[in-house]
């Protein structure tokens, strides 16, 4: 199976490609910058560039589309320009250049409005009700994914929920680093229960998808994968913080004062146009003061895929990793 | 009266109500005059064929055919539900004519014609539908395959109190002012409800009657209920009450016990007219039962559907789930025999050993079974005459035992509720019951006051009055093994206690199972920790002694009482819950070394009545060397299931549970397998290690569950076996291990999971005090959570090196572990562990935030 990975140079993309070779697959990826990645063919572009693309997916039969402009602030037009247009170019390209396979990367939260989620299953992507610009980019782009499903063309949405692993810059990144300098603090209690995913299960995942997305039940499905193995948020970033080998947050912010916060903030970025990260959004409150797990039993069924690293093995090589420096 | 005005169909958009379902039929009423009426049809106008069954509903007064939307929406495709609204109510014609009870059963009859309705039919009515369905039922009696009645009355007693409030309402011009001239009536109806019901839905039963006009059917009806002789209905009531006695169809009748208007006395009035009837109090539901009961519909059409699969035949009156025959092979030695047996053969020995007065009061044999004679005969001269229930109100002792023993001679049904229920559930208990006579200290006699109860009230200073009395009246016949015996209360840990019958020839298989097991006879004397027990004393013919406690709170019992109580018998035979044991082993430091000295003669010692702890058992075993210390398994509605010993407990080793041992000679337990949703509907299986519901068969177990027919049912569906709502599984060796409640299982996305083996390995840990472990999450796919009290560690969610010690300890992914100061129990055994409320507890805070609805999407199951 000859397979185009965009996006194959963040902490998920650079697992799926291993994973990929290491199952024999022949890999193509498709990113803005050079990834160093090994045994692969490695093409320079951007996913809303129509002929970048065609150039990357001529002779693949797959496509594990996962490049998307990630961010908690920034204008619409940038998530709009990546997420909606780039899938659709992907889309088209693929299409044209005799793709059958499609394993659309999403985001738990397309369809995340903002109430706990406990033990929920995968709704509908809901770009109306979906929270800020990048989950709202995300629910369009699967929708348009999922629609594109059809007899010859199997489409699968695979929407991993908060990826994790050594060399994360995102969620172990910033807890470590707020952790080693004391500003690591719970939104609330820290009692909301949250599913994560260690980086290698989500690799596996994405390759179980690809091998299955054309079969019933799973093509113009999304499935939501994690761990399988919900953690208090107070636990989460106390481990990673323990791995880090910095102590465990002990200060709390008041949900509601965090979401005001973050409001504020958000309101702030956008006045000034400020392209970096703020301390809280609105967006972040929400999502470490409320449930959101899920009913994993679709997704192992269709992807006749299980979690291999259990959240104590990961944790055990996040700090062997720390360790190392 | 306001000027007539024709049917109509009602506005679309109601909850619940499918526009399809409307038609207006036209027919000739009572007095041959052209009508239209608006009516529900399941089968309106489409080409389903003759149906197999149709379902005939009435409403009563002031709601309408809305009533039936629930019942329509759910029938089976082969059965027609037809629900007419009648004439000047709901959306049918308004006459501006007076209609009688009389004109309203003839209207029925004309509308059922016009629609076609010729084959079988279950009539189902609420409220002054009752008797205008029964009206009809009685004119078309070779129609009629079923009744099915909801919160109504056939009979005004002269001296009823109620129906107060309709009485209320038809006191002169406060009728027009209430039911007519203002909605009232109808939002008063709509409120006799439980508060649960929706505005949407409120407004809907208000619908049809806007305006002074459309309401005056309401005036009308209430203004023709017959509360007296000369009224213009009261003979047509009178011959449908009486019609109804000879009425042998099925029958199921559905009750709001908190209407106040149709209180439990209509039930028991109903109950005494239709004794073939199947009844299921919902309690808690009031006057609208079926808007206050979800299970209600469902209830109905399983009914309905069982009547099918016994081609209407009459239900087996005598024996229901095939238990009470199951007895019939052995002797029917009366329960009494025991008492009987050593009255003549050792008179002089003591039966009976009460604290009195600072020193013990000894009721020799020949006391005790003269006095039970004397009051069984005087208690008959007083009326009490066999199949009656007596709800006995008097701490355990000697005039208990007197008076129990007397009632069961004269085939008189004993009420046993213990304080443990509390007030209001000793309240409800006997309105469930509906006992026709009370004998009682004044507490309790006070207590029976505010239940309102009908029937003589005896107090006990009245008993050797009727001893007396009982010198010179005749003994009368006894009962029969079939005659009902005793009905008990379950704990109500798990919802409002259940009242569970017992017939003379269960009770005697209880008796039996114990002497035999337990190898008891003559030389052996009870100490009944549990004071309830000595109850049963003269029954195994053996002596008994009750020690010095507040016999309502076990723990009030010190080693020291306990010990005079074994010294004052001799005692060989103990029976104590955990929580006497507890208190006893927390007060053996006060012994004297006599003291000490005479637990020697105690030969067993059995704890129960809640799990009990190996802790308790050893501790037991230290107090009672001599003693084989056990702990029978079992359940109101089957005493005893299994038995073990501590020596096999220890041998045994920990496990995946609780040790219960194996099932006593005569018994059957199987396991009934649950599934990812929790429920238990697998076949019953011997399969070892299989996780589900106990299953339970034997002579002994209980004959039903009372006016709880869904309940009953459910726990006897597969017949002569009994569904215990224990989760747990066989082992190789065929013993059982019980690992919590059904009804607590964890369902995990792995399977289920029990928790009481994931509390003990929890509770092993060093520092842990207590554990409790619930799942969250929606069924099938559930977290375990724990609950645990620990030394130094305060309320809240645990920190992370406590979390990881808990979970290694579990054995299971813990999702979360949460701390506690103590964990909630039942009140009456002080010691089965609230699982259900911790669930609850755990779905909240690990919810966190409950965003902006306010409510978590994914509840506890």
């Amino acid at each position: 199976m000859k397979v185009l990975v965009t996006g194959g140079r963040g902490l998920l993309g650079s697992a799926v490609v291993r994973e990929l070779v290491q199952r024999g697959r022949d890999v193509t990826v498709l990113q803005r910058h050079p990834s160093g990645a090994v045994g692969v063919r490695e093409v320079l572009g951007d996913v809303a560039d129509p002929a970048a693309v065609a150039r990357a997916v001529a002779g693949c039969t797959a496509v594990v589309h996962l490049a998307a402009h990630v961010s908690m602030v920034g204008p619409w037009e940038e998530f709009e320009r990546v997420n909606v247009h780039g899938t659709a170019t992907v889309l088209a390209a693929a299409r044209a250049a005799g793709v059958d396979r499609f394993v659309q990367v999403s985001s738990p939260s397309v369809a995340h409005v903002g109430e706990p989620l406990v033990g929920a299953l995968a709704q509908p992507a809901d770009p109306a009700g979906a929270r800020g610009n990048y989950a709202r980019s995300k629910a369009m782009a699967e929708l348009l994914a999922l629609g594109a499903d059809q007899p010859g063309f199997a489409v699968t949405a695979i929407r991993p929920h908060l990826v994790w692993g050594p060399g994360d810059e995102q969620l172990v990144g910033r807890i470590a680093e707020r952790a080693r300098a004391g500003r690591l603090v719970l939104v609330g209690r820290g009692t909301a229960l949250i599913d994560t995913l260690y980086v290698d299960n989500a690799a596996e995942a994405l390759a179980h998808a690809l091998d299955r997305c054309h079969l019933p039940d799973v093509h113009g499905q999304a499935f939501v994968v994690t761990n399988g193995e919900p953690r208090t948020v107070a636990e989460v970033f106390g481990r990673i913080a323990a791995a880090a080998g910095a102590a465990p947050p002990t200060r709390r912010v008041p949900f509601r004062l965090a979401r005001a916060a973050g409001a504020g903030l958000d309101l702030a970025w956008e006045r000034t146009g400020r392209t970096d990260l703020p301390p809280l959004t609105a967006f972040l409150a929400e999502q470490l003061g409320t449930a959101h797990w899920f009913d994993q039993r679709p997704a192992r069924a269709a992807l006749a895929w299980r979690p291999s690293v259990g959240l104590d093995e990961g944790f055990a090589r996040l700090a062997d990793w720390f360790a190392a420096g | 009266m306001t000027d007539p005005s024709p049917a109509e169909l009602p506005p679309e958009g109601l909850p619940g109500l499918d526009a399809r379902w409307s038609r207006l039929v036209a027919a000739r009423d009572a007095d041959g005059v052209r009508r239209t009426w608006h009516v529900l049809d399941t089968h309106a106008g489409d080409g389903r064929g003759t149906p197999a069954l149709t379902v005939l509903c009435v409403h009563g007064n002031p709601t309408w055919s809305y009533l039936w939307r629930a019942v329509l929406a759910k029938a089976p495709h082969d059965v027609r539900v037809v629900a007419v609204d009648q004439l000047d109510m709901g959306y049918s014609e308004r006459t501006a004519t007076v209609r009688r009870l009389a004109d309203r059963i003839d209207d029925l009859a004309a509308v059922v014609e016009a629609l076609g309705i010729a084959g079988p039919v279950v009539t189902v009515a609420h409220d002054w539908g009752g008797p205008i369905s029964l009206g009809w039922v009685l004119a078309h009696r070779a129609q009629v395959v079923g009744v099915v009645l909801l919160n109504t009355a056939v009979h005004q007693p002269a001296d009823s109190a109620s129906p107060a409030l309709i009485r209320l309402a038809r006191s002169g011009p406060l009728l027009r002012a209430n039911s007519v001239q203002t909605p009232a009536f109808v939002r008063a109806t709509t409120a006799l409800s439980g508060p649960g019901m929706p505005r949407s839905v409120a407004a809907a039963f208000a619908a049809p009657y806007r305006g002074a006009g459309r309401r005056e059917a309401i005036g009308a009806f209430v203004a023709d209920i017959p509360f007296e002789p000369g009224h213009p209905s009261a003979a047509a009531l009178d011959q449908i009450a009486d019609g109804i006695r000879s009425l042998d169809l099925p029958a199921l009748l559905l009750w709001g016990p908190g209407d106040p208007v149709f209180a439990d006395r209509y039930l028991h009035d109903l109950i005494d007219r239709l004794p073939q009837a199947d009844v299921h109090r919902y309690e808690g539901a009031r006057h609208l039962v079926s808007e206050d009961a979800p299970a209600l519909v469902d209830d109905l059409w399983t009914w309905i559907a069982d009547q099918r699969a016994a081609s209407w035949r009459l239900a087996d009156v005598a024996g229901i789930g095939g238990t009470a025959g199951s007895g019939q092979a052995s002797p029917d030695v009366p329960i009494w025999a025991g008492l009987s047996r050593r009255s003549a053969e050792t008179p002089g020995a003591m039966a009976l050993v009460e604290p009195y007065d600072g020193g013990w009061r000894r009721v020799t044999w020949s006391l005790l079974a003269r006095q039970a004679d004397l009051l069984a005969a005087g208690l008959a001269a007083r009326g009490i005459r066999r199949g009656d229930r007596v709800a006995v109100l008097i701490p355990p002792g000697a005039d208990l035992v007197a008076v129990v023993y007397a009632c069961w001679r004269i085939g008189a049904s004993v009420v046993v509720t213990d304080a443990g229920l509390g007030v209001r559930g000793i309240h409800r208990a006997l309105r469930g019951a509906w006992p026709r006579h009370v004998i009682g200290i004044p507490k309790g006699l006070a207590l029976v006051r505010a239940t309102r109860l009908p029937g003589a009230r005896i107090a006990v200073r009245e008993l050797p009055a009727i001893a007396r009395l009982g010198q010179v009246r005749p003994m009368p016949a006894p009962p029969g093994r079939q005659d009902e015996a005793v009905v008990v209360f379950t704990s109500g840990s798990t919802g409002p206690a259940k009242g569970v019958v017992y017939r003379h020839g269960q009770l005697q298989r209880t008796r039996d199972l114990l002497a035999a097991h337990y190898a008891l006879d003559d030389s052996d004397a009870l100490v009944a920790a549990f004071a309830p027990w000595a109850v049963l004393g003269p029954a195994l013919g053996i002596s008994s002694v009750i020690p010095d406690m507040d016999v309502s709170s076990p723990r009030t019992l010190t080693a020291s009482a306990l010990a005079e109580a074994v010294q004052a018998v001799h005692g060989t035979v103990m029976w104590a819950s955990p929580a006497a044991i507890t208190s006893v082993l927390g007060s053996a430091g006060d012994l004297t070394p006599q003291q000490r000295a005479s637990f020697g003669s105690l030969r067993l010692v059995l704890g129960a009545g809640a799990p009990v702890k190996p802790a308790l058992l050893h501790g037991m075993r230290s107090l009672c060397p001599q003693a084989d210390v056990r702990t029978p398994y079992g359940m109101t509605e089957a005493l005893p299931v299994c038995d073990v010993s501590v020596g096999e407990i220890d041998q045994a080793g920990p496990g995946d549970g609780v040790l219960v041992g194996r099932p006593l000679p005569g018994v059957d337990v199987r396991i009934s397998a649950v599934d990812d949703a929790g429920r238990a509907d697998g076949p019953l299986t011997d399969e070892a290690g299989l996780l589900g519901e106990v299953v339970v068969r034997g002579p002994h177990i209980k004959d039903r569950y009372e006016r709880l027919w869904a309940t009953q049912r459910a726990s006897a569906r597969d017949s002569g076996w009994h569904r215990t709502g224990d989760l747990g599984h066989l082992d190789v060796e065929g013993r059982l291990w019980i690992g919590g409640r059904l009804a607590h299982v964890v369902t995990t996305a792995d399977g289920p999971l029990a928790p009481v083996g994931v509390e003990q390995r929890v509770e092993r840990l060093p520092g842990v005090r207590h554990a409790a472990c619930v799942g969250v999450g929606p069924a099938g796919t559930q977290v375990p959570v724990v609950f645990a009290v620990m030394d130094g560690v305060r309320s809240g969610l645990a920190g992370l090196e406590v979390t990881e010690r808990v979970r290694e300890a579990a054995g299971v992914p813990v999702a979360a572990v949460l701390a506690l100061d103590r964990l909630p129990v039942d009140i009456r055994h002080n010691s089965k562990v609230d699982r259900a409320l911790l669930a609850l507890v755990a779905g909240a805070v690990l919810a966190g935030h409950q965003g902006r609805s306010g409510r978590a999407n994914g509840t506890p199951a």
